[in-house]
């Protein structure tokens, strides 16, 4: 069955904004189909409000709207481009649940559009608790079981409190409630007790867009297994992948340890979950493309039950993807406009055909990232919730290989087994009694009871149903360190073996501590030539040849490196994401590979030399990464990819790998190391790498220094006259003391050399002080604490600057944050260009960020951070490298920053790139024409996810720690507009009508006037408590008065009216300064997050809402491509 | 993590690997080869079809699920050799019964562990299979080396006798009993007769040298030619066999090994792949429906594409070409995606079809399960254009090769 003809322009949907369960794989599968659908000569639109996507990027789509991903907005799009059909499969839920809000309003029906991949019945059988049981029941009919009712948990659905107590006094407790159509599990959790009960179900019942919760049996501590299938409209069916969580059921798959293939399943079992797993797929009549089922398996007699399915491509799909070689987006995307599985190659065999199901001889395992220190008071425990905000994947030719390398890449405190010394006091009895919580990094504790004498069968118990096969593996791991800890020497064998069950240079050291640290290790394990090679990943285990580069490390006889000539650039991804450090870093990295791989060779500037005469143009790309969600670890993307850890020993062997691999075969090698685009973690290793030889191109690790430790950079400062804000460097309680009594509170504390703000916060008094310099200490213990004079209501200024060899510098983007200074600038929202700096600022930032740029020596990428204060500049920091906003920038100015970055590193001039075309040929982003569009960039925050073990809201207050995990750019002609498109791609649209909750701190009551009176003239009807009425009143704005929660009183408190879903917007600003500003409405901001009411927080921001209020009641929201804007902009330039 | 006694693989051109002892200690050859399915140890490792060949599993891990009294394909192992990455120390499941490497030890299986298997995988892949010797007695690999010289080849080897059962054997139907089939045991599977008995059917399983009045003998309805070891080539007996059964137009399925008899009697070649198709992935198109199945392959030869040079099937493939042959039409009903190789036979005027591959799974996907239900179809007499005999799948445009 070729590909359908009467499919000429096809409709796109992205994920939207990065939040906990839908993350940058959604770019990853968004973009290979829009790769493929373009290949085929389709027409495609795309919608997606998230900037730092690869598939927003104008040249992988013909018409890309950076809009948000709401109804409304996709109407907008449909209405202007008239798709033949809509593809909603590859954009997670938020596309799925756009596609079936736009089928349920009858848009699809209007316009003529045709949902492909997925038809809404399927969707609605998948998705829909009641009716997917039944689907189950009859697909186990189907294939003749004994008992197809029990391939179900006993479970019901319901729509009230009262419903839900009817059915647990059936069922008995514990049970799991799973709210209908929400992603990620969200507000689903494990009810043990009634209290938890009333709590998760009646969140539940309001997180569910159709007010309904699934209440079911527990399957508790059976084994849980995921399949990952594909079916082509001839349904003909694979199975891609299986994977078996190490974490038994309770813990959500995005927060399990995961393995990939299944390893402790006989075949007789695999089959029954691949057969069951199939007639699922069938009943439920997915069209095409990818879907993923999980399994709970009943270890004692084998049970199984289908727990659910996703109708969609999903996390589990990008990473069964990166696991297996087998491009499962891509491939939907084939089959969504026709094609059928043995139509298509498989694109690393390049002969044999996609419909087979890969084999796999190695072992893949997933660890998920937390960041609860970001969110103090949150509960720890691992549920059925996700909570984490990222992931990495490791591959090894054994299970303890891969799992040793996942641990080390997730750049925690702990880099593996034994790197940190145990808790202190830990003993066998009280480390079993941990293992009963689910928690982040359960799998030290499970090697700690293991190494202090507990059985395996023990710990099976304690940790409520670990397998014993995995367990043993830990064991096995054990066992081999009381042979390092006693061997007389560490001998080539012994080290072998090491290596081999994957324990890193830095684990051995800390067994043998005689070895002069990792450095050590590594010299004698060179000195015994110890060293890893690289296998491919061939989705057929070696059975054919396979053309496509995609390598991991391994203790084994033979590499699998092909030698090449060309000159060669090792990219370092940025790792896992985290909570500070996303996908705009795996952005800049793509962008790297793809500017080097263009990049002409040996003109003039140029470092490299083509070395074989070819005249070829490109540089030989080669990722190193281990984030199995983004587009970096495609192997499509970069000419050869490493999936390996971002620690100094892996990256030094790849390194090793190509550059001597390089030279053997007569070329150049590795002519550089790109450090600065994936965020701090390369940028961590670059003055290690470049001590050990290795060529790490742009800015040099001196000039890294020189940018990042405080003293260093005061006097780049000071020798160019720029102002800053006092500070000081403090190793103690009393030096920092000494440094605030000089300049006086409040002052900004902060470990040096971290990213995203951690450990940063506004401290107002000397107890405050000590109380942090006691928490800091701990955070980064090799460097000191930074402490800076705080500036109180400061306009905070951001830069992305590029400066070449001859000290050019061009500015990239001037963004104005729209929160005053001392929110984390990820945190805050920003507009650009500046909306209310004068030109005089402009020509100041520009003074400063060249002097900056020259001063520190910069080749490539700088971010600096301003506070206008009073009319002065002040210096912030200085980051050099790609920041979290290149991305924005990018598409808001139409210029290529990263790209740009990457051949300064490889020494082109800003002049050269300019005359290329590369950049603008005159002019930079500083001074953007009048008529350009205003971009707001605006973030999006967790809260939502969190609660404290007392089940209520984390705070949702900003400060100076970075909280939110992705952004959304809103794009228009005037501020207001691209504000409230803002606000609707990252929150729901802001309210047109209805209550304004106001309470503000008293220094606040005077700039909340106006905007508060604003929205009382748009018809909206203000309540607020009794401090803010007063003042509202006496200017004339009628109020009602409420009295706070814990005011005595007649009525409904404010809390309890916001938690009733009564207010259409919640504005709260902390009333007091430092803890207390925290405690003071905190039950009303995390009432806010529970009701999902927005909350404001700060003056500017209610001024920016006000403007986004205006411009969605007059009503005249348009949407405009992309490329219609860039090329606006560039014909300006 | 304790370090095992070492032991070392020396291939025929002399590549050799080191390793740790597996299994039993000692000293064994075979030809190598590989299995790529990452699950079924257990049942590969009792399939009669790899008697005196080498196995060498690509999954890293073996052993993680134990044995159990259930999953054997016959009644013992029957590798001349077992080569794994890394074996599983303990067996986690609730049907175990015990651990795979004490299995092993007991039925005196040598083996070796520790080794690239994926390396050694390539080789078998670039330069096909050939023969290897492992051991764990010997430490001079030029020693063994010679010894892997002299062990007999595959090709040329008639292992039917070696393998199948000494005295015959019913399988009784489930349920109401429908057909009664007489098995050729020349290397037979479980899963089999078992996959017969779900559908009525009651197996006589036979040995190797039956004659076709033993078969007649048992009353069956129909005949089955089992897989099996050795190279098709020398099984002059059941090829003499298959070709009295059709002449009788008695129903005839085959699998594997029966599947190159059906080729041979109906005078097609058979010839040696260079590394065969050993896996449980194997996607084989049925060219009849147009639909993919994923499917389970062990086999080192196969059947000839008739009228074209062995192993370069590919040429343009008429989708409804039919060859005569003295017992008339037949059609290649099966092809594998992967290479064109001919999976599966299909007599247009007798009732006989057979497939290269192996619908009884264990291991491997049920996708072909339904080869059964046509096989029991077949001896219903209705052809699935309801015609007797296999029928042609379309009924107009006979094509004549």
């Amino acid at each position: 069955m070729p590909k359908r003809d009467d499919l000429k322009h096809i409709l796109v949907i992205g994920s939207g904004p990065i939040v906990i369960g839908q993350a940058c794989e959604f770019d990853y599968s968004g973009t290979q189909a829009c790769r493929v659908l373009r290949s085929e000569g389709i027409r495609v639109s795309l919608v997606n409000s998230n900037p730092a996507t690869i598939m927003t990027d104008p040249e992988f789509a013909d018409a890309t709207y950076v809009e948000p991903i709401t109804p409304e907005f996709v109407e907008l799009v449909i209405a202007k481009e008239r798709p033949d059909a809509l593809l909603a499969t590859l954009g997670g839920q938020t596309a799925l649940n756009t596609a079936v809000a736009l089928h349920a309003a009858g848009v699809l029906d209007k316009y003529g559009v045709e949902l492909i991949g997925a038809n809404i019945e399927a969707i609605n059988r998948g998705e829909d608790r009641q009716l997917f049981k039944e689907i189950v029941a009859k697909a186990g009919v189907r294939l003749g079981l004994a008992d197809p009712d029990g391939l179900v948990p006993r479970s019901r659905v319901c729509h009230s409190m009262d419903e839900v107590r009817e059915t647990v006094a059936e069922l008995g407790l514990p049970v799991v409630i799973r709210p209908s159509f929400t992603m990620g599990g969200l507000g689903s959790g494990m009810a043990h007790t009634d209290e938890d009960l009333t709590r998760i179900a009646g969140s539940g019942l309001a997180a569910s867009p159709v007010h309904e919760v699934l209440i079911e049996e527990s399957v508790l501590g059976w084994k849980e297994y995921e399949l990952e299938l594909m079916r082509d409209r001839h349904d003909n069916v694979v199975v891609v992948c299986s994977i078996e969580n190490i974490d038994p059921m309770g813990v959500h798959t995005g927060d399990s340890v995961t393995v990939a293939p299944a390893m402790t399943l006989t075949d007789r079992e695999y089959q029954n979950l691949r057969d069951l797993g199939i007639a699922v797929l069938r009943e439920v009549g997915v069209d095409t493309g990818g879907c993923n089922i999980q399994f709970a398996v009943n270890p004692a007699d084998g049970r199984i039950v289908v727990i659910e399915m996703n109708p969609r491509v999903s996390r589990s799909s990008a990473l069964a993807s990166k696991a297996t070689g087998f491009p499962i987006a891509k491939i939907a995307a084939k089959l969504a406009i026709g094609y059928t599985l043995d139509e298509i190659p498989n694109d690393i065999t390049r002969k044999t055909p996609a419909a087979f199901e890969p084999a796999l001889d190695y072992v893949v395992v997933k660890i998920p990232r937390f960041a609860f220190e970001k969110f103090p008071g949150a509960d720890p425990e691992l549920t059925t919730t996700m909570k984490s905000v990222g992931e990495a994947m490791s591959l090894g030719r054994n299970f303890t290989e891969a799992l040793n390398k996942a641990m080390r890449s997730m750049e925690t405190t702990s880099s593996g087994f034994w790197t940190t010394p145990d808790p202190e006091g830990a003993t066998r009895e009280s480390t079993l009694a941990a293992l009963g919580m689910p928690h982040d990094g359960r799998l030290y504790t499970v090697e700690r009871a293991l190494r202090l004498g507990a059985s395996i069968a023990e710990v099976t118990a304690a940790s409520g149903g670990i397998d014993p096969w995995f367990l043993d593996q830990i064991a096995s791991l054990v066992e081999l360190r009381t042979e390092i800890v006693a061997a007389p020497v560490l001998d080539a064998d012994l080290l072998r073996r090491a290596k081999r069950a994957g324990l890193s240079d830095r684990q051995l050291a800390a067994l043998r501590p005689e070895l002069a640290a990792e450095d050590g290790v590594r010299i004698l394990r060179h000195r015994l030539d110890v060293r890893p090679v690289y296998k491919t990943v061939d989705t057929c285990a070696a059975e054919f040849e396979a053309t496509t580069p995609y390598h991991y490390s391994t203790y084994d006889e033979e590499t699998e490196v092909a030698p090449s000539d060309r000159p060669k650039v090792l990219i370092l991804g940025s790792g896992p994401n985290r909570i500070g450090q996303g996908i705009e870093f795996d952005y800049s990295c793509v962008h790297a590979v793809q500017a080097l791989r263009a990049a002409p060779l040996g003109a003039a500037g140029s470092a490299a030399t083509d070395a074989a005469g070819s005249g070829a143009v490109g540089y030989e790309t080669v990722m190193v990464n281990c984030n199995p969600e983004t587009v970096s670890t495609d192997y499509d993307t970069a000419d050869r990819l490493y999936f390996e850890p971002l620690t100094f020993e892996d990256v030094l062997e790849v390194w090793h790998a190509e550059d001597s691999s390089g030279k053997a075969a007569g070329g150049p090698g590795v002519v550089g190391v790109i450090v600065q685009l994936g965020g701090q973690t390369p940028l961590g290793l670059a003055q290690r790498l470049k001590d050990a030889g290795v060529p790490v191109v742009g800015t040099s690790p001196e000039s890294i220094h020189l940018a990042e430790e405080r003293g260093a950079f005061g006097l780049v400062l000071a020798r160019a006259g720029l102002r800053a804000p006092a500070h000081g460097m403090a190793t103690s309680y009393d030096e920092a003391k000494a440094i605030a009594d000089e300049i006086g509170y409040p002052v900004l504390v902060r470990p040096s050399y971290v990213l995203g703000g951690r450990g940063m916060e506004i401290v107002y008094d000397d107890a405050t002080l000590r109380d942090y310099i006691g928490r800091a200490t701990e955070i980064s213990p090799d460097h000191p604490v930074l402490v800076d004079r705080f500036l109180d209501d400061a306009i905070e200024i951001d830069v992305d600057a590029l400066c070449d060899a001859d000290g050019e510098v061009y500015l990239g983007g001037v963004m104005e944050h729209i929160e005053e200074a001392g929110i984390h600038s990820g945190d805050s929202s920003c507009a650009l260009p500046p909306i209310t700096l004068a030109g005089s600022h402009l020509t100041e930032v520009r003074r400063y960020t060249e002097a900056i740029a020259r001063g520190v020596g910069v080749r490539g990428l700088l971010n600096v951070q301003y506070a206008l204060k009073d009319d002065m500049l002040y210096v912030l920091e200085a980051n050099p490298r790609a920041s979290r906003t290149v991305p924005f920038v990018s598409k808001a100015t139409a210029v290529p920053l990263a790209k740009a970055a990457a051949r300064i590193a490889l020494g082109a001039t800003i002049a050269e790139l300019r005359a290329e075309g590369l950049l603008p040929a005159t002019g930079d982003g500083g001074v953007l024409p009048p008529d350009a569009p205003i971009a707001v960039k605006e973030a999006v925050l967790p809260f939502k996810r969190f609660r404290t073990p007392a089940g209520k809201g984390v705070d949702s207050l900003l400060g100076p720690e970075m909280k939110s995990t992705g952004e959304v750019m809103g794009i228009d002609t005037s501020f207001g507009h691209a504000f409230a498109k803002s606000q609707s791609a990252a929150y729901g649209s802001l309210p047109t009508a209805g209550k304004i909750f106001v309470s503000v701190a008293n220094r606040d009551k005077r700039g909340m006037i106006f905007p508060i009176k604003r929205l009382a003239d748009l018809g909206f009807e203000i309540v607020a408590t009794t401090g803010t009425a007063e003042v509202l009143r006496r200017h004339g704005i009628a109020c009602e008065q409420i009295r706070k929660h814990y005011q005595t009183g007649e009525g409904a408190d404010a809390v309890s009216m916001i938690l009733a879903g009564d207010v259409a917007l919640v504005v709260n600003t902390p009333q007091g300064s430092g803890a207390s500003a925290r405690s003071d409405g905190y039950e009303i901001r995390s009432a806010a997050v529970t009701a999902d009411i927005p909350c404001i927080t700060t003056v500017p921001g209610a001024a920016a809402a006000v403007m986004g209020i205006e411009a969605r009641i007059r009503g005249d929201m348009r949407v405009r491509p992309l490329q219609e804007l860039h090329a606006a902009l560039r014909a300006a330039q | 993590m304790a370090k095992r006694r070492s032991a070392i693989l020396v291939l025929e051109d002399g590549r050799t690997f080191h390793g740790e002892a597996y299994g039993s200690v000692g000293e064994t050859f075979g030809e190598a080869v590989f299995n790529t399915g990452m699950t079924g140890y257990q049942e590969t490792l009792t399939d009669p079809s790899y008697h005196r060949q080498v196995v060498v599993q690509t999954a890293p891990h073996i052993g993680n699920t134990g044995v159990n009294g259930e999953d054997d394909e016959s009644d013992r192992i029957w590798v001349a050799g077992y080569v794994v990455r890394d074996p599983a120390r303990i067996g986690s499941n609730w049907r175990s019964t015990g651990g795979l490497e004490d299995r092993l030890g007991v039925e005196g299986v040598v083996g070796i562990a520790g080794v690239d298997t994926r390396a050694l995988t390539r080789h078998l892949r670039e330069r096909g299979a050939m023969r290897v010797g492992i051991s764990s007695v010997e430490d001079d690999p030029r020693a063994l080396l010679e010894r892997v010289r002299q062990s007999p080849q595959m090709v040329g080897a008639d292992l039917s006798a070696e393998v199948t059962t000494a005295t015959p054997y019913v399988v009784e139907a489930e349920g109401v009993h429908r057909y009664t089939v007489a098995a050729v045991d020349l290397g037979i599977k479980r899963n089999v007769p078992r996959r017969l008995a779900a559908r009525g059917v009651t197996t006589h399983v036979l040995p190797a040298g039956s004659t076709i009045d033993d078969l007649l003998a048992t009353g069956a309805d129909a005949v089955f030619f089992s897989p099996g070891p050795g190279d098709p080539a020398t099984a002059d007996g059941p090829v003499t066999l298959a070709r009295e059964v059709l002449s009788r137009r008695i129903p005839l399925f085959g699998i594997c090994f029966g599947s190159q008899i059906l080729g041979r009697a109906l005078g097609f070649g058979t010839y040696k792949l260079g590394y065969g198709h050993r896996g449980i992935n194997q996607p084989v198109l049925d060219r009849v429906t147009g639909k993919v199945e994923v499917t389970s392959h062990n086999h080192g030869f196969a059947v000839a594409w008739p009228g074209r040079e062995p192993g370069t099937a590919a040429g343009p493939v008429v989708p409804d070409e039919v060859i005569e042959t003295e017992f008339g039409g037949v059609q290649v009903s099966h092809v594998c995606l992967n290479d064109n190789v001919v999976e599966g036979l299909r007599a247009v005027d007798v009732p006989a079809f057979t497939v290269q591959y192996h619908p009884e799974a264990a291991a491997g996907p049920h996708d072909a399960d339904y080869l059964f239900d046509r096989f029991a179809e077949l001896i219903e007499g209705r052809g699935p254009d309801g015609q007797p005999g296999a029928g042609r799948n379309h009924s107009e445009g006979r094509t004549n090769a």
